[in-house]
Order: structure tokens, then C-alpha cells, then sequence
């Protein structure tokens, strides 16, 4: 075979990047989500605390928020774009030198930064939990991410650039935007870890909020949207449904997302028009969200047996649905009198997760199993234990959002009743005790889903145990030929 | 016309655009509240002063300790303009309330109850004990335990520079005696005497040596600054002597 000859030539693409992101963003997964069962545990058995500051639910909390969105979603969006950018523009990844420093950058950064919440370091502003120093990396990393990707558009071999890279670049411009401006800081002395941020009270709240839930809209959905273009037609083996609705439904969300974030202060002490103007966004965001839902749902037309025959297929598409369905549920509680009851409850981290595991998680792991034979040029170790994975990872989502729901609803049906005299018919502590049940239910999901992850954990080892004893057997034979 | 094939084939025009498209919303929704004059209410004392005063050192080290264990991940700071929440923590909040909070700690999870007004409303010696052992005194409650507080010296050492940094990012702590001047302008002559860096030890001193939070009066703890902290929430402005209109045109 050419690729064992002595003067191998360099090879049409940088996959050796790919498989780094691809493995770290499995490790990531299990490590954040195994930190998220623990502190599910922990609010529904709080012994679990035992009274060890380091690893208090107010500690360990960003530290798995950030495990997930940044280590594990963060590794697969790298993993996935370098392989996608090259593939679809057929040419290789610009400055592989600079892609190592991306890889060992980020994370890095992540490992610093999860150190430094145990250790009470913190910006205590959700999902920019990271110190100035931290943030300072990420932005060094991320504006050599957007220059590689950038500069492997330019020497495509394509005159077209794929509809899967302009949500990669939406997504890479917009992160930048909002993770500079929203980490603006003043730090106490250049030895020290920590800072004040620039902004107070109001305007912090709707600069955090802004970069919070576009966190969701490009971080979670746009670049999680790029995957999907590439992946499910490539798994289906169709193109993609309608060129025209990927156009429209493309600029239709990244104008619209950026509008929505205030509806996290909802009644809050923001002027009330910036609150109004979220909520009537949030209503149009409906449509750009379902036209990618529909437009990746639907590529499967003329190929729908694939959900019976194929658990990838099975989990890029119910990734739709979950996506479908959240985005969905979002626009209703950005409704104010939704919101009223939702906010502060467990209805938003049911909403989360729905969007996180459903569509994000479900979707990076179907791409994950599709791309690894490939990269490793071999074939997957088991289809059976995929769709174990698939069936452990849907029970535990189901069993995470319904008893979510049950949590938050009933708790903020619970602050707001009130008894015949116009009292208050509950204390705070008994909707504690309320949501003691659904908060355990809530824990077990959760083990459903990381028993998942550790399968395909399990059965990646496998193959790529499989594919070196594949490759090491040839190269001997060919040595002896 | 512009047809769309002119931007999936440039890469320059894509990135221009796109960037375009996803910079408006920010732009209309949060630059004016830095100009429009109404976003933090204008709150003052009978005496003309301003209700709403900068953090002593002392409380200012508490609320460090707040955003150190990360307890906005379970409590709000933020009432709502509702009959339940005004039964059950009092008067909404105010943007003026929070307008010295670097950064702002809103919350956006209830698992615990809000802390929004939660100073006066229990004794020292109750946040102590519940800080310690939460179940001693809420024996449902799920929160963790921090003994550590009571145990840990306060670390003052870097109080001055804390205080300078949060003075560089707006806070009008003085450095100078013009910085002080306008202080007793703005909060009166007691108000502006806490807020002087140079003095911040002495401040802590005073103050702990006054209250005595932890019922330890040897020992400067991490207790002392988080209780100092949490019994100051929400008691700057007295709500009884302002009418209710007063607050709702900034709605």
C-alpha cells in the first residue's frame, strides 16, 4: 500500500487533528456528565457534600457546565468543523502547527479553569465562570481557530462554500463577539486570579445574558446546526432537503438569536421594552429553528427505512427531534406569564437538557460514530452496543426532562398558591421537600446517560484496538513482500 | 441584486455579513442602558443623599466569599413585581440596588429561597449556626454545610487592592481627599468615611469589633465578611418612606 512506503507523501487531510478533538471531546463528555450526576446526587442526597469545600454543589456546578458545553461540546465542534471544512472545501487544514496549539490551548484552559472552581476560583457569572487569564487563552485560541478556518475556506478546491461551514463561521465570529465583550474585566494585580467585571447590576446582567444565551444560540445550536448539514446527509446518503430554506432559516437565526437573550430578566430590574422586544424575538425565532429541524428531518425522505436499519441514523435524527421540540418549548417560556411560573425553577434545567443531551449530545454522538471508521480507516467494533448506547441515552433523557417538569412546575405552582385567607399556602422549605422525588428520578436519568457514554467509550477503544492490530498485520506483510 | 451565490462563494463577504447579521440585536438591546438615564433608578434619602451606598470592606470581602462558593447557583438576588414574592421576600428589586454590584448576582435558579432582601430578617447568631449546619435550624433543608467559614482566618491582606480595582471599574471608593468630598456629597459624611481605601483595615477592624458576627470576637473569620455580607442585602433603601408610583415609571 502507498501509505506504508518509506517517502510518504503528506496526506490529503489533516485527520491526525481530527482524532485528537474526536477523543477528548469522549473523555470530556464522560468526565463532565459523570461531574453532572454528582451534583445531581447531590441535591437530591446532600450528604454527598461531605462538608469538603472543594466539591460543595456550588463549587462543582461550573465545573460541569463548563466540562460539557466546553470540554465535550467544545472538542466535538472542533473535531467536527476540521473534518467537515476539509472534506467539503477538498483540501487540507491550513497551519497544522497552529491546530496543535488549538488542541493543547483549549484544552488546557479547560483543565485550569475546572481547577480553579473547586478551588473557589471564579467570575461567578454562569457559563463565563473562567478568570481573566483563563479567558485570555481562550481568546488566543479561538482567533487562531477562526484564522485556520478561515484560511482553508480560501484555498478550497470548491467554488462553493458548503452550507455546514457558514453555520461553523457564524458560530466562530459570534463566540468571539460575545466572549470578549462579556468577559470584560478589571484583575485585582497581574499575579493574582482575581477580577471585578467592567459592567454592574443592570447592564451586567444584560451583557451576561446576552453572551448567555447565545452561548446556546451559536455555541449549542449554530455551529451544532453546521454538523448536522454535513453529517445527516452523509449518513443518510441524500442531499440535503431544500438548498432555499438552508438560506433563509442561515441568516433568519443568526439575526434573530442575538436579540433574545433578555428574556433570561424577564421581570427582572431591566427596562421593560428590552424585555418585550426578547420575548416577541424569541416567538420568531420558532421558525429559522424548525426550518433547520425540518430541513434535516426531511433529508431522510426517500431513505426512511435507515431508522430502522441504522443507529447512527437513529441518533441524528431523534437529535432533530429533541431540537425540534426544545426549541419549541424555549419561545413558550420566553412568553412573560410562562415565564412568570418557569424562571428559577427546574422547568429551565429540564429545557437545558432537553436542547443539551437531546439535540446537542445526540447529535455530536452520532457524528462521532460516523466519523470514526473513517478517520481510522476501519470499521466500528460493535452496531449492537451502539444501540444500547442509543437506548440508554433516549430512557435517560425522558426520565431527566419529565421529572424536570414534574420539579419545576410543581414547585412554581407551589410558590404562587395561596390559602383561603390570601396567605401564602407554602413555605419555601416544603417545595424543597416536593422536589426531593423528581430530584432523584432527575439523578438517575442521568447515570442512564453516562452508562451510554462510557458503552461508546468502551466500544471506541475497541475499535481503534482492532484497527492498530489491522494496521500493524499489514505493515508486516507488506515488510516482507 | 445580490444573489446568494456571491456570498457562499467568497469567503470575505460571508464572514462581513454574518458578522452584520448577528451584531444588531446586541447593539439595539444593550448600548442605550448604558446612556438612557432611567435603567438605574435615582433612589435618595430624605436628607437628598443616595440610598444606595458602595459595600463597606468589610461586606465587600463577604460578597467575595459569596461569589467564591458559588451560591448563585442556587439563590436569586432579584425580586420580582409579584403578590407571592412580595408576601414572601418583600418589595421588588431595584436596578439601583444592585448598580455596585461587580459582578451582578441575579441568579437565575431558586433551589434555595431568594437573598435579595434577606438582610434583618434572621439574627447573627441564626446565619452562623444555619452557615455552618443548615439542617440545625431548616431540618429539610438540602444546602450544603460551610464550616470552614467559622474556621478560616479572612484573608485582608489583598483588601486594598480589591478595593482599588473595583474603584477602576466604577465604584466611587476614595483614594483622594476630592474623591472623599464628593462622597460626603453624594452618601454623607458616615457613608463616606467607610468607603476610604487607606483606612480599609481599620474599617474591617471597627466593624467586626462592633458587630462581632461570628460570636467570636478573637477571630477575624471568613464568617464575619460572608454574615456582614448577607445582613446588608436589600436594607439600603427604606421602602416605607416612598410611594409606590415612585418606582413604577421606570418600569
Amino acid at each position: 500500500m502507498m501509505a506504508h512506503s518509506a517517502a510518504a507523501p503528506v496526506e490529503q487531510y489533516n485527520y491526525d487533528i481530527v482524532k485528537k478533538f474526536t477523543i477528548m471531546a469522549i473523555v470530556w463528555g464522560i468526565a463532565g456528565m459523570t461531574t453532572g450526576v454528582y451534583i445531581a446526587s447531590e441535591l437530591a442526597w446532600p450528604f454527598l457534600n461531605f462538608d469538603i469545600a472543594q466539591i460543595t454543589f456550588g463549587r462543582l456546578r461550573p465545573v460541569h457546565t463548563s466540562g460539557v458545553i466546553f470540554g465535550f461540546g467544545g472538542n466535538a465542534l472542533f473535531a467536527t468543523s476540521f473534518y467537515v471544512v476539509q472534506r467539503t472545501c477538498q483540501t487540507r487544514l491550513w497551519g497544522s502547527g497552529l491546530a496543535e496549539f488549538c488542541f493543547w490551548g483549549w484544552n488546557i484552559a479547560l483543565v485550569v479553569a475546572g481547577i480553579g472552581y473547586t478551588l473557589g476560583i471564579t467570575q461567578a457569572r454562569e457559563y463565563a465562570e473562567p478568570e481573566w487569564y483563563v479567558d485570555l487563552l481562550i481568546a488566543v485560541v479561538w482567533v487562531v481557530y477562526f484564522l485556520i478556518f478561515t484560511m482553508t475556506l480560501m484555498r478550497r478546491s470548491q467554488p462553493h462554500i458548503y452550507v455546514a461551514n457558514w453555520f461553523y463561521m457564524a458560530f466562530i465570529l459570534a463566540v468571539a463577539l460575545l466572549h470578549i465583550f462579556n468577559n470584560l474585566a478589571l484583575p485585582v494585580s497581574f499575579f493574582g486570579a482575581k477580577s471585578y467585571s467592567l459592567f454592574s447590576g443592570a447592564q451586567d446582567a444584560m451583557t451576561q445574558w446576552w453572551y448567555g444565551h447565545n452561548a446556546v444560540g451559536f455555541f449549542l445550536t449554530a455551529a451544532f446546526l453546521g454538523m448536522m448539514y454535513y453529517f445527516v446527509p452523509k449518513q443518510a446518503g441524500r442531499p440535503v432537503y431544500s438548498y432555499r430554506l438552508s438560506i433563509v432559516h442561515f441568516w433568519a437565526l443568526g439575526f434573530m438569536y442575538m436579540w433574545v437573550g433578555t428574556h433570561h430578566l424577564h421581570w427582572t430590574a431591566i427596562p421593560d421594552w428590552t424585555s418585550s422586544l426578547a420575548a416577541a424575538f424569541s416567538i420568531l425565532l420558532l421558525m429559522p429553528s424548525w426550518g433547520g429541524m425540518i430541513n434535516g428531518v426531511m433529508t431522510l425522505s426517500g431513505a426512511w427505512d435507515k431508522l430502522r436499519s441504522d443507529p447512527i441514523m437513529m441518533f441524528l435524527i431523534t437529535s432533530l427531534s429533541f431540537y425540534g421540540m426544545s426549541t419549541f418549548e424555549g419561545p413558550m417560556m420566553a412568553l412573560k406569564s410562562v415565564n412568570a411560573l418557569s424562571h428559577y425553577t427546574d422547568w429551565t434545567v429540564g429545557h437545558v437538557h432537553s436542547g443539551a443531551l437531546g439535540w446537542v449530545a445526540m447529535v455530536s454522538i452520532g457524528s462521532i460514530y460516523h466519523m470514526i471508521p473513517r478517520l481510522w480507516n476501519t470499521t466500528l467494533y460493535s452496531t449492537r452496543l451502539i444501540y444500547a448506547h442509543f437506548f440508554l441515552a433516549t430512557i435517560g433523557i425522558l426520565l431527566y426532562i419529565t421529572a424536570m417538569w414534574v420539579s419545576g412546575i410543581g414547585q412554581g405552582l407551589m410558590l404562587r398558591a395561596f390559602d383561603d385567607f390570601g396567605n401564602l399556602k407554602y413555605s419555601f422549605i416544603e417545595t424543597v421537600v416536593f422536589m426531593h422525588g423528581p430530584l432523584m428520578a432527575r439523578a438517575i436519568g442521568g447515570m442512564f446517560f453516562v452508562s451510554g457514554m462510557l458503552i461508546m467509550a468502551y466500544n471506541v477503544y475497541m475499535t481503534l484496538k482492532n484497527a492498530k492490530r489491522v494496521e500493524a498485520s499489514d505493515a508486516s506483510t507488506s515488510a516482507t513482500a | 441584486m445580490l444573489k446568494h451565490e456571491s456570498i457562499e462563494t467568497n469567503a470575505g463577504l460571508l464572514i462581513v455579513l454574518t458578522l452584520v447579521a448577528i451584531s444588531i440585536g446586541g447593539l439595539v438591546e444593550i448600548v442605550p442602558l448604558f446612556y438612557i438615564k432611567g435603567t438605574v433608578e435615582d433612589v435618595r434619602k430624605e436628607d437628598g443623599t443616595q440610598a444606595v451606598r458602595p459595600y463597606t470592606p468589610l461586606e465587600q470581602l463577604g460578597r467575595d466569599i459569596y461569589t467564591r462558593e458559588g451560591c448563585y447557583n442556587c439563590h436569586s438576588q432579584m425580586v420580582r413585581p409579584f403578590r407571592d414574592e412580595a408576601l414572601r421576600y418583600g418589595h421588588y428589586s431595584l436596578a439601583a440596588e444592585s448598580q455596585y454590584d461587580h459582578p451582578f448576582q441575579w441568579g437565575s435558579k431558586r433551589t434555595g429561597p431568594d437573598l435579595a432582601r434577606l438582610g434583618g430578617k434572621y439574627s447573627d447568631a441564626w446565619h452562623v449556626q444555619h452557615l455552618v449546619r443548615p439542617k440545625s435550624v431548616v431540618p429539610e433543608s438540602i444546602m450544603p454545610n460551610y464550616p470552614w467559614l467559622l474556621k478560616d482566618e479572612l484573608d485582608i491582606s489583598n483588601v486594598q487592592a480589591k478595593l482599588t480595582a473595583l474603584k477602576g471599574v466604577g465604584v466611587p471608593y476614595s483614594l483622594t481627599t476630592q474623591e472623599y468630598d464628593a462622597n460626603v456629597k453624594n452618601f454623607g459624611e458616615d457613608v463616606a468615611k467607610k468607603l476610604v481605601i487607606a483606612n480599609a483595615e481599620t474599617l474591617i477592624a471597627e466593624q467586626v469589633e462592633r458587630a462581632n458576627y461570628d460570636g467570636n470576637p478573637a477571630k477575624l473569620s471568613e464568617m464575619d465578611a460572608l454574615v456582614a455580607y448577607l445582613q446588608v442585602l436589600g436594607t439600603m433603601i427604606d421602602f416605607k418612606k416612598h410611594d409606590a408610583a415612585e418606582f413604577i415609571e421606570f418600569r
